[in-house]
């Protein structure tokens, strides 16, 4: 296989500058002189984009581009999808983005609750949600929110702007500074530095991460999603890494700032409170759940429902769902070519494990452009 | 989701903002973007919010990647799902 044909899919009329970037790259990993540098992301859409664009065959033999808790719908655990459920049972119409339908819950996911005759809608977001609402005043409609901190800023702008009385809100927002402390941290962990993503970062800025830049003493490096983007701040990374530079640096800076969008801060840190909790697979997440604070009671669905979810459990079967690594995968020790299950039992049509879930789940994409996207491997 | 799609906005009636996307018209909140949004002006949409102005100079380089990824459309491309997705998310409010 050839690399010119990726090459000048690369984006945009400019292999030539793809091209300067990877031979940079390579002289700067020789520099290092390791056999092993491992660089992590934590963005399904940076996923995509490596992909999508066969990026990791540009990519020196030395160095591993692997993606982390990217994907808010695949760390959103089990007992979360059972309280949607639950809900759904108890006969409310339950509103979530498309792909939180099939993910796994304890017994069933929001697809199966739905197939049981449940209310359970899709939309695209809070204004949907709230027109829904609207439309149906007789019934008690709740917003299942999912996404990382870019996604509940707008969740929380509509509440503060005042939701129909018949509307609530089951918050499986996460926040995803802490979990990538926490994969940092992990004893044995392989990852020497971030890529961060470019949309988180409008809205928190990059500065939030220099902290953790020196606790862990990494490079963690803010970017977007053109396959030049990620080339370019993949190359920074490395750069810093050979440099020992424990720090942030924003290779977006077309869109990302260093403290970010404060008005939108402060509406999210006003509405909602990080808590900590389980992200599936991977660990508890200190601080890594977004609950609404209490204030908000009124329009909190675990507060104004008493949402019965052990009478779920009775009925839960013990099932493949066990054999599933995604945890591993994107704690960045494993990759979907080590589950035995992948595109074998477990398929987009029918997953096992969340991460097949989403379009933005790293074994959803590996499967989608073509099972193992790491062409250096296929040769 | 976290990618925004950029998109040209059209008309502005308080908070809320026409904006086309790539030719689909589309009705976005503006209580989120932290700069003063102007008719002529594009946004990146992320679940029907705008969440940044995207400076004119920049424009261009922006919208680079998703011309190339709204041109080759192929049916199991997660990449053009979503930012189709996406650019439905804010959803036309007719009148
Ligand atoms: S292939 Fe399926 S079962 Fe295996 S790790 Fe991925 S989601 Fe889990």
């Amino acid at each position: 296989m050839t690399s010119d044909p990726l090459l000048a899919q690369l984006k945009f009329r400019d292999p030539q500058k793809a091209r300067a970037l990877a031979a940079a790259l390579q002289r700067e990993v020789d520099a290092i002189g390791r056999d092993e540098i491992t660089v992590m992301h934590v963005c399904g859409s940076h996923e995509q984009s490596i992909a999508r664009f066969g990026i990791r065959a540009l990519l020196p033999r030395q160095l591993s581009l692997i993606m982390g808790p990217g994907c808010p719908v695949c760390v959103t655990d089990a007992p979360e999808i059972d309280e949607g459920v639950a809900l759904a049972r108890q006969g409310c119409r339950v509103l979530t983005y498309g792909d939180m339908l099939k993910v796994p819950g304890t017994v069933q996911s929001l697809g199966d609750a739905q197939a049981d005759g449940g209310k359970v809608d899709v939309v695209y977001g809070v204004e949907q949600a709230v027109e829904i609402a609207k439309a149906r005043p007789d019934e008690e409609v709740v917003f299942f929110s999912s996404g990382f901190e870019t996604t509940a800023v707008g969740t929380a702008a509509a509440i503060l702007r005042g939701l129909p009385k018949n509307l609530s809100v089951l918050s499986a927002h996460k926040y995803v500074p802490p979990a990538m402390e926490i994969v940092a941290g992990m004893p044995g962990s392989k990852v020497e530095a971030f890529l961060a993503a470019g949309h988180a970062a409008i809205i928190t800025g990059c500065d939030c991460f220099r902290p953790m830049a020196r606790k862990y003493r990494m490079p963690i490096v803010v970017t977007g999603f053109e396959p030049l983007d990620v080339l370019a701040a993949v190359l920074k990374t490395v750069e810093m890494i050979r440099r020992k530079e424990h720090d942030v640096a924003n290779c977006y800076p077309r869109c990302v700032t260093g403290p970010g969008n404060l008005p939108a801060q402060k509406m999210l840190w006003r509405v909602f409170e990080p808590v900590g909790g389980q992200w599936r697979g991977i660990a508890v997440i200190p601080d890594g759940n977004l609950r609404l604070k209490p204030e908000f009671a009124a329009v909190d669905a675990r507060r104004r429902f008493r949402i019965d979810v052990k009478g779920l459990w009775d009925y839960a079967p013990r099932q493949l769902a066990d054999r599933c690594i995604c945890g591993e995968i994107m704690a960045g020790f494993k990759s979907p070519k080590d589950c035995p299950l992948f595109g074998k039992e477990c398929l987009p049509e029918s997953p096992v494990g969340a991460c097949m879930v989403s379009s933005e789940g790293t074994c959803k994409i590996w499967h989608q452009y073509g099972g193992v996207p790491d062409l250096k491997e296929v040769g | 989701m976290c990618l925004g799609v950029p998109g040209k906005v059209l008309a502005i009636d308080g908070l809320n903002a026409t904006v086309d996307f790539f030719g689909v018209k589309k009705e976005l909140r503006l209580d989120v973007v932290d700069e003063p949004v102007s008719v002529g002006d594009y946004v990146l949409n992320h679940v029907g919010f705008a969440i940044r102005r995207i400076p004119a100079e920049e424009v261009g380089e922006t919208l680079a990647l998703f011309d190339q990824i709204l041109k080759d459309v192929a049916p199991d491309d997660l990449m053009a799902a979503d930012v189709i997705g996406e650019m439905a998310a804010g959803k036309e409010q007719g009148k």
